[in-house]
Protein backbone atom coordinates (compact mmCIF):
# COMPACT_ATOMS: atom_id res chain seq x y z
CA UNK A 1 0.00 0.00 0.00
CA UNK A 2 3.00 2.55 1.12
CA UNK A 3 4.29 1.61 -1.90
CA UNK A 4 1.82 3.14 -4.12
CA UNK A 5 0.83 5.95 -2.63
CA UNK A 6 5.12 6.73 -1.73
CA UNK A 7 5.35 6.80 -5.27
CA UNK A 8 1.95 8.48 -6.42
CA UNK A 9 3.45 11.64 -4.08
CA UNK A 10 6.92 11.41 -5.59
CA UNK A 11 5.89 11.12 -9.29
CA UNK A 12 3.23 13.36 -8.84
CA UNK A 13 4.89 15.93 -7.28
CA UNK A 14 7.21 15.88 -9.79
CA UNK A 15 5.18 16.21 -12.63
CA UNK A 16 2.64 18.96 -11.31
CA UNK A 17 6.09 20.79 -10.47
CA UNK A 18 7.09 20.79 -14.01
CA UNK A 19 3.86 22.41 -15.25
CA UNK A 20 3.58 25.01 -12.57
CA UNK A 21 7.67 25.94 -13.08
CA UNK A 22 8.36 24.93 -9.45
CA UNK A 23 10.87 22.48 -10.25
CA UNK A 24 13.99 24.23 -7.63
CA UNK A 25 11.54 24.73 -5.03
CA UNK A 26 10.94 20.65 -5.20
CA UNK A 27 14.67 20.79 -5.46
CA UNK A 28 14.93 22.18 -1.76
CA UNK A 29 11.54 20.53 -0.24
CA UNK A 30 13.53 17.39 -1.34
CA UNK A 31 16.39 17.98 0.41
CA UNK A 32 15.16 20.08 3.37
CA UNK A 33 12.46 17.81 4.09
CA UNK A 34 15.26 15.03 4.81
CA UNK A 35 17.11 16.94 7.10
CA UNK A 36 13.98 17.94 8.90
CA UNK A 37 12.72 14.18 9.54
CA UNK A 38 16.29 14.20 11.40
CA UNK A 39 16.22 16.87 13.64
CA UNK A 40 12.32 15.72 14.37
CA UNK A 41 13.42 12.38 15.04
CA UNK A 42 15.98 14.18 17.96
CA UNK A 43 12.91 15.56 19.90
CA UNK A 44 10.99 12.28 19.27
CA UNK A 45 13.74 10.57 20.78
CA UNK A 46 13.39 12.12 24.26
CA UNK A 47 9.61 11.54 24.41
CA UNK A 48 9.60 8.29 23.31
CA UNK A 49 12.78 7.48 25.73
CA UNK A 50 10.68 8.73 28.63
CA UNK A 51 7.62 7.06 27.67
CA UNK A 52 8.91 3.75 26.98
CA UNK A 53 10.93 3.85 29.94
CA UNK A 54 8.25 4.46 32.39
CA UNK A 55 5.78 1.81 30.75
CA UNK A 56 8.68 -0.75 31.21
CA UNK A 57 8.57 0.22 35.09
CA UNK A 58 4.62 -0.27 34.81
CA UNK A 59 4.67 -3.58 32.88
CA UNK A 60 7.74 -4.87 35.63
CA UNK A 61 5.26 -3.65 38.47
CA UNK A 62 2.67 -6.01 36.79
CA UNK A 63 0.62 -2.77 35.83
CA UNK A 64 -0.65 -4.51 32.17
CA UNK A 65 -1.42 -7.66 33.92
CA UNK A 66 -3.56 -6.18 36.56
CA UNK A 67 -5.42 -4.05 33.97
CA UNK A 68 -5.53 -7.14 32.03
CA UNK A 69 -7.56 -8.80 34.59
CA UNK A 70 -9.59 -5.42 35.20
CA UNK A 71 -11.46 -4.89 31.80
CA UNK A 72 -12.71 -8.78 32.07
CA UNK A 73 -16.24 -7.78 32.53
CA UNK A 74 -15.52 -5.34 29.91
CA UNK A 75 -14.70 -8.13 27.52
CA UNK A 76 -17.88 -10.79 28.68
CA UNK A 77 -19.67 -7.82 27.58
CA UNK A 78 -18.72 -7.18 24.03
CA UNK A 79 -17.37 -10.90 23.83
CA UNK A 80 -20.32 -12.61 25.11
CA UNK A 81 -19.91 -16.11 23.26
CA UNK A 82 -16.25 -16.25 23.98
CA UNK A 83 -16.38 -19.09 26.49
CA UNK A 84 -14.48 -17.95 30.06
CA UNK A 85 -10.98 -18.79 30.14
CA UNK A 86 -10.22 -19.16 25.73
CA UNK A 87 -6.92 -17.62 25.09
CA UNK A 88 -8.78 -15.25 23.05
CA UNK A 89 -10.23 -13.04 25.83
CA UNK A 90 -6.48 -12.84 26.98
CA UNK A 91 -5.05 -11.85 24.03
CA UNK A 92 -7.66 -9.39 23.26
CA UNK A 93 -7.17 -7.42 26.78
CA UNK A 94 -3.51 -7.27 26.16
CA UNK A 95 -4.02 -5.76 22.94
CA UNK A 96 -6.50 -3.00 24.01
CA UNK A 97 -4.69 -2.18 27.10
CA UNK A 98 -1.31 -1.79 25.17
CA UNK A 99 -3.34 0.45 23.08
CA UNK A 100 -4.80 2.16 25.81
CA UNK A 101 -1.11 2.88 27.18
CA UNK A 102 0.09 4.13 23.49
CA UNK A 103 2.65 0.52 23.46
CA UNK A 104 2.33 0.17 19.29
CA UNK A 105 4.87 -2.79 19.67
CA UNK A 106 3.18 -4.74 22.18
CA UNK A 107 -0.40 -4.00 20.19
CA UNK A 108 0.24 -5.97 16.68
CA UNK A 109 1.62 -9.66 17.92
CA UNK A 110 -1.23 -9.40 20.85
CA UNK A 111 -3.79 -8.50 18.50
CA UNK A 112 -2.82 -11.26 16.12
CA UNK A 113 -2.68 -14.03 18.04
CA UNK A 114 -6.19 -12.67 18.97
CA UNK A 115 -7.00 -13.14 15.34
CA UNK A 116 -5.66 -16.94 15.44
CA UNK A 117 -7.15 -17.64 18.50
CA UNK A 118 -10.42 -16.75 17.04
CA UNK A 119 -10.22 -18.39 14.20
CA UNK A 120 -9.27 -21.74 16.45
CA UNK A 121 -12.59 -20.41 17.94
CA UNK A 122 -14.46 -20.48 15.15
CA UNK A 123 -12.79 -24.34 14.13
CA UNK A 124 -13.98 -25.36 17.65
CA UNK A 125 -17.56 -24.36 16.59
CA UNK A 126 -17.54 -26.33 13.53
CA UNK A 127 -17.47 -22.98 11.39
CA UNK A 128 -17.05 -24.71 7.56
CA UNK A 129 -14.72 -22.44 6.34
CA UNK A 130 -12.32 -22.69 8.71
CA UNK A 131 -13.30 -26.83 9.69
CA UNK A 132 -12.01 -27.64 5.95
CA UNK A 133 -10.62 -24.86 4.53
CA UNK A 134 -12.10 -22.40 2.11
CA UNK A 135 -13.88 -19.27 1.94
CA UNK A 136 -13.30 -17.96 5.59
CA UNK A 137 -15.74 -15.49 6.70
CA UNK A 138 -14.75 -13.16 9.73
CA UNK A 139 -16.82 -14.40 12.58
CA UNK A 140 -18.93 -11.67 14.69
CA UNK A 141 -15.74 -11.80 17.35
CA UNK A 142 -13.22 -11.02 14.49
CA UNK A 143 -15.66 -7.93 13.19
CA UNK A 144 -15.73 -6.22 16.88
CA UNK A 145 -12.73 -7.23 17.86
CA UNK A 146 -11.22 -5.13 14.92
CA UNK A 147 -13.75 -2.45 14.86
CA UNK A 148 -12.40 -1.57 18.01
CA UNK A 149 -9.31 -1.83 17.50
CA UNK A 150 -9.20 0.88 14.48
CA UNK A 151 -11.48 3.10 16.73
CA UNK A 152 -8.39 2.34 19.29
CA UNK A 153 -9.01 3.93 23.00
CA UNK A 154 -5.87 6.03 23.46
CA UNK A 155 -4.90 7.44 26.60
CA UNK A 156 -1.84 9.66 25.76
CA UNK A 157 -1.08 9.98 21.99
CA UNK A 158 3.09 10.29 22.96
CA UNK A 159 3.48 10.87 19.02
CA UNK A 160 0.96 13.59 18.67
CA UNK A 161 3.17 15.55 21.99
CA UNK A 162 6.33 14.79 20.58
CA UNK A 163 5.56 16.55 16.92
CA UNK A 164 3.84 19.51 18.70
CA UNK A 165 6.74 20.24 20.56
CA UNK A 166 9.06 20.24 17.92
CA UNK A 167 7.34 22.78 15.69
CA UNK A 168 6.62 25.05 18.43
CA UNK A 169 3.32 24.59 19.92
CA UNK A 170 3.09 26.91 23.05
CA UNK A 171 1.66 24.22 25.23
CA UNK A 172 2.14 20.48 23.58
CA UNK A 173 -0.59 18.72 25.84
CA UNK A 174 -3.09 20.93 25.56
CA UNK A 175 -4.74 18.34 23.02
CA UNK A 176 -4.69 15.73 25.98
CA UNK A 177 -8.07 15.81 27.23
CA UNK A 178 -10.24 17.00 23.75
CA UNK A 179 -7.88 13.85 22.43
CA UNK A 180 -8.97 11.41 25.44
CA UNK A 181 -12.66 13.02 24.92
CA UNK A 182 -12.52 12.27 21.12
CA UNK A 183 -11.12 8.72 21.16
CA UNK A 184 -14.24 7.91 23.88
CA UNK A 185 -16.91 9.40 21.60
CA UNK A 186 -15.29 7.51 18.71
CA UNK A 187 -14.90 3.90 20.71
CA UNK A 188 -18.20 4.24 21.88
CA UNK A 189 -20.00 4.70 18.82
CA UNK A 190 -17.83 1.77 17.32
CA UNK A 191 -19.06 -0.09 20.59
CA UNK A 192 -22.63 0.90 20.01
CA UNK A 193 -22.53 -0.49 16.07
CA UNK A 194 -21.38 -3.30 17.12
CA UNK A 195 -23.26 -4.39 19.67
CA UNK A 196 -26.23 -3.84 17.32
CA UNK A 197 -24.67 -5.93 14.38
CA UNK A 198 -23.78 -8.50 16.95
CA UNK A 199 -27.12 -8.87 18.22
CA UNK A 200 -28.56 -9.28 15.11
CA UNK A 201 -25.77 -12.03 13.72
CA UNK A 202 -25.83 -13.56 17.03
CA UNK A 203 -28.23 -16.94 15.59
CA UNK A 204 -26.37 -16.93 12.61
CA UNK A 205 -22.69 -17.49 14.79
CA UNK A 206 -23.95 -19.90 16.80
CA UNK A 207 -25.83 -22.63 13.96
CA UNK A 208 -22.99 -24.28 12.52
CA UNK B 1 -13.63 23.43 28.65
CA UNK B 2 -11.81 24.51 31.57
CA UNK B 3 -11.86 21.26 32.91
CA UNK B 4 -10.35 19.71 29.68
CA UNK B 5 -7.68 22.41 29.94
CA UNK B 6 -7.22 21.71 33.47
CA UNK B 7 -6.82 17.85 33.49
CA UNK B 8 -4.57 18.65 30.21
CA UNK B 9 -2.11 19.53 32.43
CA UNK B 10 -2.33 17.66 35.34
CA UNK B 11 -2.48 13.84 33.10
CA UNK B 12 0.93 13.75 32.19
CA UNK B 13 2.55 14.78 35.62
CA UNK B 14 -0.18 12.32 37.31
CA UNK B 15 0.89 9.13 35.25
CA UNK B 16 4.56 9.67 35.92
CA UNK B 17 3.82 9.89 39.77
CA UNK B 18 1.58 6.76 39.80
CA UNK B 19 4.05 4.86 37.63
CA UNK B 20 7.27 5.59 39.75
CA UNK B 21 5.35 5.09 43.01
CA UNK B 22 3.88 2.39 42.16
CA UNK B 23 6.78 0.89 40.91
CA UNK B 24 8.94 1.94 44.35
CA UNK B 25 5.82 0.34 46.28
CA UNK B 26 6.43 -3.20 44.21
CA UNK B 27 9.71 -3.01 45.07
CA UNK B 28 10.97 -2.31 41.57
CA UNK B 29 14.33 -1.01 40.90
CA UNK B 30 12.22 2.19 39.10
CA UNK B 31 15.62 4.06 37.52
CA UNK B 32 17.39 0.97 36.40
CA UNK B 33 14.14 -0.75 34.95
CA UNK B 34 13.31 2.87 33.38
CA UNK B 35 16.57 3.43 31.17
CA UNK B 36 16.01 -0.13 30.15
CA UNK B 37 12.89 0.79 28.56
CA UNK B 38 14.25 4.37 27.67
CA UNK B 39 16.54 2.47 25.63
CA UNK B 40 13.95 0.72 24.43
CA UNK B 41 12.55 3.96 23.04
CA UNK B 42 15.46 4.96 20.88
CA UNK B 43 15.54 1.90 19.36
CA UNK B 44 11.70 2.89 18.18
CA UNK B 45 12.82 6.05 17.12
CA UNK B 46 15.67 4.51 14.81
CA UNK B 47 13.71 2.23 13.49
CA UNK B 48 11.24 4.76 12.44
CA UNK B 49 13.74 7.25 10.49
CA UNK B 50 14.20 6.20 7.51
CA UNK B 51 9.98 6.23 7.38
CA UNK B 52 9.83 9.86 8.66
CA UNK B 53 12.47 10.78 6.17
CA UNK B 54 11.12 9.21 2.98
CA UNK B 55 7.70 10.37 4.02
CA UNK B 56 8.61 14.01 4.76
CA UNK B 57 10.50 13.88 1.68
CA UNK B 58 7.32 12.34 -0.26
CA UNK B 59 4.99 15.19 1.40
CA UNK B 60 7.38 18.35 0.51
CA UNK B 61 7.77 17.41 -3.02
CA UNK B 62 3.94 16.88 -3.58
CA UNK B 63 3.49 20.46 -1.24
CA UNK B 64 6.39 22.11 -3.26
CA UNK B 65 4.27 21.32 -6.56
CA UNK B 66 1.93 23.35 -5.67
CA UNK B 67 -0.59 20.45 -5.78
CA UNK B 68 -2.15 21.24 -2.30
CA UNK B 69 -2.80 24.47 -3.10
CA UNK B 70 -5.07 23.66 -6.03
CA UNK B 71 -6.84 20.79 -3.86
CA UNK B 72 -7.25 23.24 -1.56
CA UNK B 73 -8.70 25.87 -3.84
CA UNK B 74 -11.14 22.95 -5.16
CA UNK B 75 -12.11 21.89 -2.07
CA UNK B 76 -11.69 24.15 0.41
CA UNK B 77 -15.33 26.06 -0.57
CA UNK B 78 -17.30 22.79 -0.30
CA UNK B 79 -15.26 21.12 3.03
CA UNK B 80 -14.63 24.71 5.05
CA UNK B 81 -19.08 24.91 5.51
CA UNK B 82 -18.63 22.11 7.63
CA UNK B 83 -15.77 23.35 9.52
CA UNK B 84 -12.89 21.60 7.94
CA UNK B 85 -10.27 22.90 7.03
CA UNK B 86 -9.37 22.27 3.52
CA UNK B 87 -5.92 21.47 4.11
CA UNK B 88 -7.08 18.50 6.35
CA UNK B 89 -8.68 16.82 3.22
CA UNK B 90 -6.01 15.11 1.67
CA UNK B 91 -4.86 13.91 5.27
CA UNK B 92 -8.13 11.95 6.17
CA UNK B 93 -8.20 9.93 2.70
CA UNK B 94 -4.47 9.19 3.17
CA UNK B 95 -5.02 8.42 6.88
CA UNK B 96 -7.58 5.48 5.99
CA UNK B 97 -4.81 3.75 4.53
CA UNK B 98 -1.57 4.66 5.82
CA UNK B 99 -0.85 5.42 9.34
CA UNK B 100 2.86 6.64 8.53
CA UNK B 101 1.82 8.46 5.06
CA UNK B 102 -0.63 10.18 7.12
CA UNK B 103 2.09 11.71 9.86
CA UNK B 104 4.39 13.10 7.26
CA UNK B 105 1.26 15.11 5.75
CA UNK B 106 0.40 16.06 9.70
CA UNK B 107 3.50 17.37 10.09
CA UNK B 108 3.37 19.61 6.59
CA UNK B 109 0.54 20.74 8.38
CA UNK B 110 2.08 22.01 11.66
CA UNK B 111 5.31 23.38 9.83
CA UNK B 112 2.72 25.52 7.71
CA UNK B 113 -0.09 26.31 9.99
CA UNK B 114 1.50 25.86 13.16
CA UNK B 115 0.55 23.43 15.75
CA UNK B 116 -1.87 25.97 17.28
CA UNK B 117 -3.65 27.21 14.69
CA UNK B 118 -7.25 25.31 14.22
CA UNK B 119 -5.94 23.35 11.33
CA UNK B 120 -3.05 21.77 13.97
CA UNK B 121 -5.79 21.55 16.41
CA UNK B 122 -8.17 19.27 14.65
CA UNK B 123 -5.15 17.55 13.19
CA UNK B 124 -3.51 16.75 16.16
CA UNK B 125 -6.87 15.31 18.19
CA UNK B 126 -7.98 13.75 14.89
CA UNK B 127 -4.60 11.39 14.62
CA UNK B 128 -4.84 10.69 18.52
CA UNK B 129 -8.28 9.04 18.30
CA UNK B 130 -8.35 6.12 15.49
CA UNK B 131 -6.31 3.70 13.65
CA UNK B 132 -5.64 3.35 9.89
CA UNK B 133 -8.17 1.74 8.79
CA UNK B 134 -7.40 -0.54 5.71
CA UNK B 135 -4.14 -1.19 7.24
CA UNK B 136 -5.31 -2.89 10.21
CA UNK B 137 -7.85 -4.74 8.55
CA UNK B 138 -5.62 -6.18 6.13
CA UNK B 139 -3.00 -7.03 8.53
CA UNK B 140 -5.34 -8.39 11.09
CA UNK B 141 -7.58 -10.55 8.62
CA UNK B 142 -4.22 -11.78 6.52
CA UNK B 143 -3.21 -13.28 9.68
CA UNK B 144 -6.48 -15.04 10.22
CA UNK B 145 -6.64 -15.83 6.38
CA UNK B 146 -10.23 -14.40 6.24
CA UNK B 147 -11.79 -12.92 2.83
CA UNK B 148 -14.80 -11.81 3.81
CA UNK B 149 -15.18 -8.82 6.38
CA UNK B 150 -18.92 -8.57 7.28
CA UNK B 151 -19.49 -5.68 8.89
CA UNK B 152 -15.87 -5.00 10.30
CA UNK B 153 -15.34 -1.85 7.37
CA UNK B 154 -18.51 -0.20 7.98
CA UNK B 155 -18.08 -0.41 12.07
CA UNK B 156 -14.39 1.03 11.24
CA UNK B 157 -15.45 3.89 8.65
CA UNK B 158 -18.41 5.02 11.24
CA UNK B 159 -16.35 5.03 14.62
CA UNK B 160 -13.09 7.14 12.31
CA UNK B 161 -16.42 9.29 11.11
CA UNK B 162 -17.97 9.96 14.16
CA UNK B 163 -13.88 10.47 15.48
CA UNK B 164 -13.56 13.09 12.69
CA UNK B 165 -17.07 14.82 13.84
CA UNK B 166 -15.48 15.11 17.87
CA UNK B 167 -12.29 16.84 16.50
CA UNK B 168 -14.22 19.34 14.81
CA UNK B 169 -16.16 20.03 17.27
CA UNK B 170 -13.47 20.25 20.29
CA UNK B 171 -11.29 22.04 18.14
CA UNK B 172 -13.56 25.00 18.17
CA UNK B 173 -14.47 24.72 21.37
CA UNK B 174 -10.75 24.65 22.93
CA UNK B 175 -9.00 27.92 20.58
Amino acid sequence: MLNYIWAFMILLGVVFAAFTGRMSEVTNAALDSAGEAISLCITMAGVMALWMGLMEIAQRAGVIEKMTKGISPFLTFMFPRIPKGHPARGYIATNIIANVLGLGWACTPAGLKAMEALSKLEEERGNPGYRDGGNRVASNEMCVFLVMNISSLQLIPVNMIAYRSQYGSANPAYILAPAIAATLFSTLVAIIYCKIKDGKGADRACKY
Amino acid sequence: MQILTHLSDILIPAIIFLVVGYGLVSRIKVYETFLKGAKDGLGVVVDIMPTLIGLMVGVGVLRASGFFELLGSLLGPLTESMGLPAQLVPLLIVKLFSSSAATGLVLDIFKTYGPDSYAGMVTSILMSCTETVFYTMSVYFLAAKVTKTRFTLSGALISTLAGTVASIFLAGRMM
